[in-house]
């Protein structure tokens, strides 16, 4: 049975200045349904999802609440009509009391009821069921109470639709558990939630219906108990690329048998990842699969010593290394190109002559700087092999375009020589033509010799460049692919199945 | 012409600088012609510009170490009079009980002071590196207490400073027609320009104010390059201190380079720097610098009444940021713009080029707002 639709949104579209976030979407939330919107990075959820709580404003589309066409001008508004958003970052005040936080903002006098105020949140997180006192600091409560008195807070705003996104992230199980009886008490109230996770299974323990978004644009909606897990990853990775132009693939050559270039035992890090074991052969292309949020970049950042490394031991060509800091890690012949490339990656306002030789520069030493021609050498020569489009080398980097300020950071590393490259995600955003120079240098650099671990979202792009695929759910390693063994079916399945 | 357009963006952070104090020599002319004449008394040249170069000295090179804090630390170091002050007063104390006062004397007490204010830039460094205190805050410790301590290593009001060594290093040298402070001044630039050519200190604290995490990533330690910086402007203090006593001939704790951090402050903006860290330019800062000597040395000779100076300056400060300002500039760009596509017809190369121009300089410097 299906109950009263509460908000229809139709044919939304949005693009920002080069990127078109979405394409002719249409999203139906009922009146007390969990609906999970479900989608890879770049998928177009959370610029749905700023869509309808105000902070975005549509291209194009309609949102009809409760029957009635509706257009938000802020937050503020959308709040107002009954929207409440609660987002993984808890937007509340940890410095005042759980009764301040409830009431914040929202009263219209100028004088403040203590009393009332307190009576009153009682109330609420009693018949909630949230365990907290209203006098409480918020900073005192577990993460999972605050993420709870976020959701009370929005609730008490009399909210018909509440968007909960990856509210999960930070939470254990045991507080996940106390968070969903808190989501199915509100749905049995009536409340429509839409739930944002990277957790496949949450999905399928808590939502009624799955929408499933790729590249901004709408694969379709589904009823969670008719959508085996095993199709609904096949519909959020979609298949992209298959037209372009095969890549001939290096296939391992040497067994497992001989020194690897890289191993590391029971490695751990501050990141979350469980300890873990990995080995790389020379000339290797080995890529880490999985969902966002399912470890594999957390894993390759413990090589890096990214995040602090907090057990386990590293063999460099067979002999132990300590790698405590990223300079280590250079040192041993390591290179990594973050996931995050604007936060991590660019230098954004130095020049691409300074964001290339930075890694080099830094191996030389703080009093062995590169003398001005030389550095330009450099630089022109890497721009030049990977044809990196820009004005002159002074350009600051952050003008160039996504696809050229990556080839800027692989350029990067690729001048320190190293012996085992690590790339996390580095095709995402970037334009199809520069995705595919990308696969064929990696494939060229591992045919001279070095060794790669490629990450990627799109699991065709693994599949086309790695010859051994490690297969990762819920921070944990469940399984690995080689060969023949290597193809999209069994990846989804491990996935599916693992953990 | 494109070779023209790299240079031009290169030096197009001087502009602010520049512009400001050739407006303010400009008024100094109309005011009176006489204005760069220089005269030679006992062996000396004396006249507007020397005074402007002996009298900015310290600020100058103060504002080269609060450029560098800005830099990487993203905030600012208000405690530098102080450190001046204390490390000074240890080096006065230092000549005084020494007995004979010879060169060497004066050398080592300098070494001793410069080492003092060394350890006073580890102690605000280690608070803001390694602790995460804001600059402000973490420097503010000594702006309140400094004097204080610099009181304390006095031991009396006000030592005098009289012998013969110091006397020369605060005037003139009898046969060098040049005031030394001016010369310690230049002696002390070059030295900076050194430790940049032959170091990678720009490099690594320029990408540590822009992004400490891919500076992280890229093999840099953050908090040891912010820690440097507070090192060097340590140092910086000490050098400024030293000139400010042997200028004044005796330790003053209670003034001696009094609020100097504002001034240094608002050298490093005139720079054109941003105050939020990220790429610096020293070549500004010193210009900055100077240009605050000739302003306040303008006011003085306009016969502003000696109480209202500092509310001239305030006003004078305020019209010359909002005409600095990327709005005001990229305004004024497309006003040449407009003249010179009505001239010369050639509209659409050089629309490209100026538009380019004012992207990279509101870049500059559009974080200051």
């Amino acid at each position: 049975m299906r109950s009263e639709i509460i908000l229809r949104m139709e044919g939304i579209s949005k693009s920002f200045p080069g990127v078109r976030a979405l394409h002719n979407v249409d999203f139906v939330l009922r009146r007390g349904e969990i609906h999970a919107l479900m989608g890879e990075n770049g998928a177009g959820k959370s610029t749905l999802i700023k869509i309808l709580n105000g902070v975005y404003e549509k291209d194009a589309g309609r949102i009809i609440l409760e029957g009635r066409p509706v257009h938000f001008k802020s937050p503020q508004d959308a709040q107002n009509m009954g929207i409440g958003t609660v987002f993984q970052e808890i937007a509340l005040c940890p410095n005042l009391t759980v009764a301040d936080n409830m009431f914040i903002g929202r009263s219209r006098d100028a004088v403040v009821r203590w009393k009332q105020m307190n009576e009153k949140t009682a109330e609420m997180l009693n018949s909630l069921g949230i365990p907290a006192s209203p006098t409480q600091e918020l900073a005192s409560c577990s993460l999972a109470v605050q993420q709870m008195i976020a959701i009370a807070r929005a609730v008490d705003m009399d909210c018909k639709i509440l968007i909960l996104d990856e509210p999960t992230s930070s939470l254990d199980e045991d507080e996940t558990k106390k968070l969903f009886a808190l989501m199915r008490e509100l749905k049995s109230r009536g409340v429509g939630i839409i739930f944002i996770t990277h957790f496949i299974d949450e999905v399928y323990e808590i939502s009624d219906t799955i929408t499933v978004l790729r590249n901004g644009e709408l694969i379709g909606e589904y009823e969670t108990a008719a959508l085996s897990q095993i199709e609904l990853i096949s519909k959020m990775m979609g298949k992209a690329l298959s037209d372009v132009a095969a890549i001939k693939k290096h296939e391992l050559s040497q067994s497992d048998a001989s020194v690897p270039v890289f191993a590391a035992k029971d490695l751990s890090s501050t990141a979350g990842v469980r300890p873990f074991d990995f080995t790389i052969h020379e000339g290797e292309v080995n890529g880490f699969a999985g969902l966002l949020g399912s470890g594999r970049s957390e894993s390759v950042r413990a090589f890096f010593a990214a995040d602090k490394v907090t057990s386990g031991e590293v063999k460099i060509k067979g002999k132990r290394a300590k790698i405590r800091t990223p300079l280590d890690a250079m040192k041993q012949g390591i290179g990594y190109l973050p996931e995050d490339r604007k936060a991590e990656g660019i230098i954004g306002e130095l020049s691409v002559r300074d964001n290339i030789i930075l890694a080099l520069q830094v191996m030389k030493g703080f009093f062995k700087p590169l003398s001005r021609k030389q550095a330009e050498e450099f630089a022109n020569q890497y721009i030049q092999l990977l044809g990196i489009k820009t004005p002159s080398i002074d350009t600051p980097i952050k003008s160039l375009s996504g696809g050229n300020q990556q080839k800027v950071i692989l350029a990067r590393w690729l001048l320190t020589h190293p012996m085992y490259l690590i790339l996390d995600e580095p095709t995402r955003g970037i334009d199809v033509g520069t995705k595919v120079e990308i696969q064929k240098l990696i494939l060229k650099l591992a045919e001279d010799g070095m060794s790669l671990t490629f990450i990627s979202s799109e699991i065709d792009e693994m599949l086309r460049v790695c010859s051994r695929l490690i297969v990762m759910k819920d921070r944990e390693i469940v399984g690995e692919l080689r060969g023949a063994n290597l193809t999209e079916q069994n990846v989804m399945h491990m996935i599916a199945q693992g953990g | 012409m494109s070779l023209l357009k790299v240079r031009f963006n290169r030096w197009s952070h001087l502009f602010l600088p520049l512009s400001v104090l050739v407006i303010l020599l400009l008024i100094n002319l109309i005011k009176g012609v006489d204005y760069f004449k220089i005269t030679m008394v006992n062996g000396v040249f004396y006249g507007n510009i020397p005074n402007i170069l002996f009298g900015a000295a310290e600020l100058v090179i103060l504002s080269i170490g609060m450029t560098l804090v800005t830099a990487a630390a993203c905030g600012q170091d208000i405690s530098i009079g102080e450190s001046g002050a204390i490390s000074s007063a240890i080096f006065v104390q230092y000549v005084l009980n020494a007995g004979e006062v010879t060169i060497w004397t004066i050398l080592a007490g300098f070494l001793l002071s410069c080492v003092a204010g060394m350890l006073i830039g580890a102690f605000n460094g280690t608070l803001v590196s390694y602790f995460n205190v804001q600059p402000m805050v973490a420097t503010l410790i000594l702006f309140l207490g400094g004097r204080s301590i610099a009181f304390i290593i006095d031991g009396k009001v006000s030592p005098i400073l009289a012998n013969p060594i110091s006397n020369q290093i605060g005037t003139f040298i009898p046969g060098v027609p040049i005031q030394t402070p001016i010369i310690l001044t230049v002696v002390f630039i070059v030295l900076v320009a050194v430790v940049l050519k032959t170091t990678n200190l720009r490099l690594y604290v320029e990408a540590v104010g822009v992004n400490p995490s891919a500076a992280r990533l890229n093999g840099i330690n953050p908090k040891k390059i912010i820690f440097l910086t507070f090192l060097i402007m340590g140092v910086c203090s000490a050098v400024a201190g030293f000139l400010a006593v042997n200028k004044a001939g005796r330790h003053d704790s209670v003034n001696l380079l009094k609020f100097i951090m504002m001034d240094a402050i608002l050298a490093v903006a005139l720079g054109g720097n941003s105050l939020a860290g990220g790429k610096f330019s020293i070549t500004g800062s010193i210009i900055g610098a100077y240009t605050i000597e000739v302003l306040n040395r303008t006011l003085l000779r306009l016969e502003v009444n000696p109480e209202a100076i500092k509310a001239f300056k305030a006003v004078f400060i305020i019209i010359l940021m909002v005409i600095a300002s990327p709005v005001v500039r990229a305004f004024a760009r497309k006003l040449l713009d407009k003249a010179k596509t009505i001239v010369t017809g050639d509209s659409v190369r050089q629309t490209g080029a100026l538009d380019e121009a004012v992207v990279s300089m509101t870049d500059s410097s559009g974080k200051e707002e």
